[in-house]
């Protein structure tokens, strides 16, 4: 999306709905182009025993197109285009602040497993943004994964994904 | 009355003291889900499909229908105690639901919306009980063009009814259908827009979607906003429960008012949102208290909440009849069928009795158990809500990832879920519709299905939308419905006097 940095002060206007409209439009259409022509690819007319693989999909790429080309012009070109603030600054901020973290805790479930990355994750998260002393954290991630390990490995017997390191084998789960 | 004799196999089949206690875990877990942000009907119930892998098809839809009761109870709590509709079509409950609060008023508020909630999902319930065998009676005659013209009407009524541009929900919807091509043709077997990735042979799952969507981008905007929860506090007891029922009967027209428009809304897809604020402009301009609406009257709080309860419940009628779900926590629950092998659509009714009757009286139970559950326990999870967002949060979004791994047991999925949570955000953000991606996800394999199966009946021919009247007329009114934003404002033009009637030719016709 467009985050142009622009200003350094809390609150300032990083994009504008319009802004982002036309770009997400842009991206539809692309995508749009995307779909016709690998439904060209795979054949989107008539085979001999009837309609191709790429014969429905064809028509979906198209009406995204045509939809996205109709967003992006009610964005960039009507009278009506909505120019309110599409984010500022502090809120760019905030939301970032949730967002970046999870990729990192997905990364993290891959080598430590499911149990192991939340609990850590709920823990950092609750020192960082909430500003609570570690050891209350850690107690609320840990009984946070006792519960969800007791709900689904012994309760619902539905395995969670452990890691590539399997910190909990000693577990025997 | 077949449908009476059959309901009571119903209650029969569900009246087990196991099923019970699914009911009640499963409300009480629907209202958790209701009140807590970034959890809602849809995703909860997809995070919890799984779990329900391992029961009978007939509890496990017993405990996930309830936990979208539940769901639709629990949104009004915290409208009401805290102004934050916890649920999309609990918005309108805020505008007399959080006056009433202020004024000290929260446990009449609170009663006067569970009990309308009750009463607009019973007159749903007892509704599909004698229309759905019915339709699906009817719909035994369906071929191939008459089920994609059905899917037709399904998709173009979001169009005719949504609000805001409806280029954004035709692009919802065809992205919707897009990642539905991704994976195995069901036809041909081909793989289809995987661009030589193994991994994307699976295709998007619509749950991983669905969790994706509504609950990592629920956080991302309530983060965004800086959530700060100050809410009032409510206790009932059985003498504010007693006077608030003396009082409902006066306002019983608005009941009957807004549970017709909820019907209607939740069978064609325009859903509970706009069903509630439908019917509480409706309520506002018809009472004779209607320019009080705002301020704290009940009956501001009963409309919407009838409708928002009767759309919800009338959601399954299609879903069960059609086996094409009203709404994005429909289309869960038929995903959940699928799961468990049964085959939603007309042949429900015939070959699996036990499962659909079952699951019809466990609506009318689950809503009575849902109604007893949270008038005891409201003051429980109000204090929920209580919790820091800096603890709900990650909390939230661990369980989120729980649930998108668990559909498939796949590590990717996990980072699918990531990417729906951004999509769904800007999306929320740039206002486009969440439901049309979704139910486009969830029917685009059947839907194409149908459309391929119709075009090789009659090689090719689009006549063959039109071949006879049955199918003619859904046609026509699916595409009266796609053109419909742009027939209304032709209307518009012809009547405004202002505007010169011969410029409605040069409107743009795409």
């Amino acid at each position: 999306m467009a985050h142009e940095h622009s200003g350094d002060a809390e609150g300032t206007p990083l994009a504008r709905n319009h802004q982002v409209d036309a770009f997400v439009a842009a991206l539809l259409t692309m995508i749009g182009l995307v779909v016709v022509f690998e439904a060209r690819r795979l054949g989107a007319g008539w085979t001999s025993d009837g309609p191709g693989p790429g014969y429905f999909p064809f028509y979906i790429g198209l009406i995204l197109c045509v939809g996205g080309v109709g967003i992006l012009y009610q964005a960039l070109l009507s009278r009506s285009a909505n120019t309110g603030v599409f984010i500022d600054r502090a809120q760019f901020k905030r939301v970032m602040s949730v967002l970046l973290p999870a990729v990192v805790f997905v990364a993290a479930i891959l080598l430590l497993g499911q149990y192991v990355a939340s609990a850590i994750y709920i823990a950092v998260f609750m020192v960082w943004l909430g500003k609570y002393p570690p050891w209350k954290s850690a107690v609320v991630g840990v009984a946070v994964n006792a519960v969800f390990f007791a709900m689904f490995e012994v309760w619902f017997k539905v395995p969670l994904f452990k890691g590539l390191l399997e910190p909990l084998a000693f577990l025997g789960y | 009355m077949d449908e009476i004799s059959a309901l009571f196999h119903g209650f029969a089949v569900v009246l087990t003291p196991m099923n019970i206690a699914l009911m009640f875990v499963g409300i009480t877990l629907g209202v958790l889900i209701g009140v807590l942000p970034g959890l809602g009907g849809a995703n909860g119930v997809a995070i919890l499909l799984p779990l329900t892998f391992t029961m009978s098809p007939t509890s496990a839809i017993v405990m996930l229908s309830c936990i979208y009761w539940g769901a639709l109870f629990g949104g009004a709590i915290t409208s009401v105690l805290f102004n934050i509709p916890g649920e999309p079509w609990s918005v309108a409950t805020t505008f007399d639901g959080y006056p009433l609060a202020q004024k000290g008023k929260a446990g009449e508020a609170l009663t006067a919306a569970f009990t309308s909630s009750f009463i607009g999902a019973f007159v749903a319930v007892v509704m599909i009980t004698f229309l759905a065998p019915l339709v699906a009676k009817f719909a035994l005659k369906f071929g191939a063009p008459e089920f994609f013209a059905v899917y037709l009407l399904t998709f173009c009524s979001f169009v005719g009814m949504g609000k805001g541009s409806p280029f954004k929900v035709l692009v919802s919807m065809a992205l919707g259908f897009a990642l539905a091509t991704v994976g195995m043709d069901t036809v041909t077997g081909q793989l289809r827009m995987t661009f030589g990735m193994p991994e994307l042979m699976r295709g998007f799952d619509f749950l991983i979607a669905v969790i994706g969507l509504f609950g990592i981008g629920e956080i991302l905007l309530s983060m965004e906003e800086g959530l700060r929860f100050s809410g009032k506090s409510a206790r009932i007891n059985a003498k504010v429960v007693w006077e608030t029922w003396k009082q409902l009967p006066r306002y019983w027209m608005t009941s009957v008012r807004s549970s017709i428009v909820g019907m209607w809304m939740g069978i064609t897809p325009g859903g509970a949102t706009p069903a509630s604020f439908m019917s509480y402009g409706l309520a506002k301009k018809m009472s004779k208290n209607g320019d009080k609406f705002g301020t704290g009257e009940v009956e501001g709080v009963v409309a919407p909440e009838t409708a928002a309860h009767a759309a919800g419940t009338s959601a399954l009628l299609p879903m069960l009849a059609l086996g094409i779900p009203g709404s994005p926590t429909a289309a869960v629950l038929l995903g959940g069928l699928l799961i468990w092998g049964l085959q939603p659509g007309p042949l429900l009714f015939t070959e699996q009795k036990d499962f659909v009757w079952g699951l019809i009286a466990s609506m009318y139970l689950g809503n009575l158990a849902g109604l007893i559950v949270v008038l005891m326990t409201v003051p429980l999870f109000a204090s929920v809500l209580r919790i820091p967002f800096s603890i709900i949060a990650p909390v939230i979004i661990v369980i989120c990832a729980i649930g998108a791994f668990t559909v498939h047991h796949a590590m990717l999925d996990i980072w699918f879920m990531l990417l729906f949570g951004v999509i769904g955000y800007a999306f929320k953000k740039l206002d486009y519709p969440l439901a049309p991606l979704v139910l486009a996800l969830v029917l685009g394999d059947k839907a194409e299905d149908s459309f391929r199966q119709s075009m090789l009946m009659s090689q090719g021919e689009i006549g063959i939308m039109w071949a006879n009247p049955l199918v003619g007329t859904i046609t026509s009114l699916a595409l009266l419905m796609l053109f419909w934003p742009l027939i209304s404002k032709l209307i518009a033009l012809v009547r405004t006097p202002k505007a010169k009637p011969a410029f409605a030719e040069e409107q743009p016709v795409d």
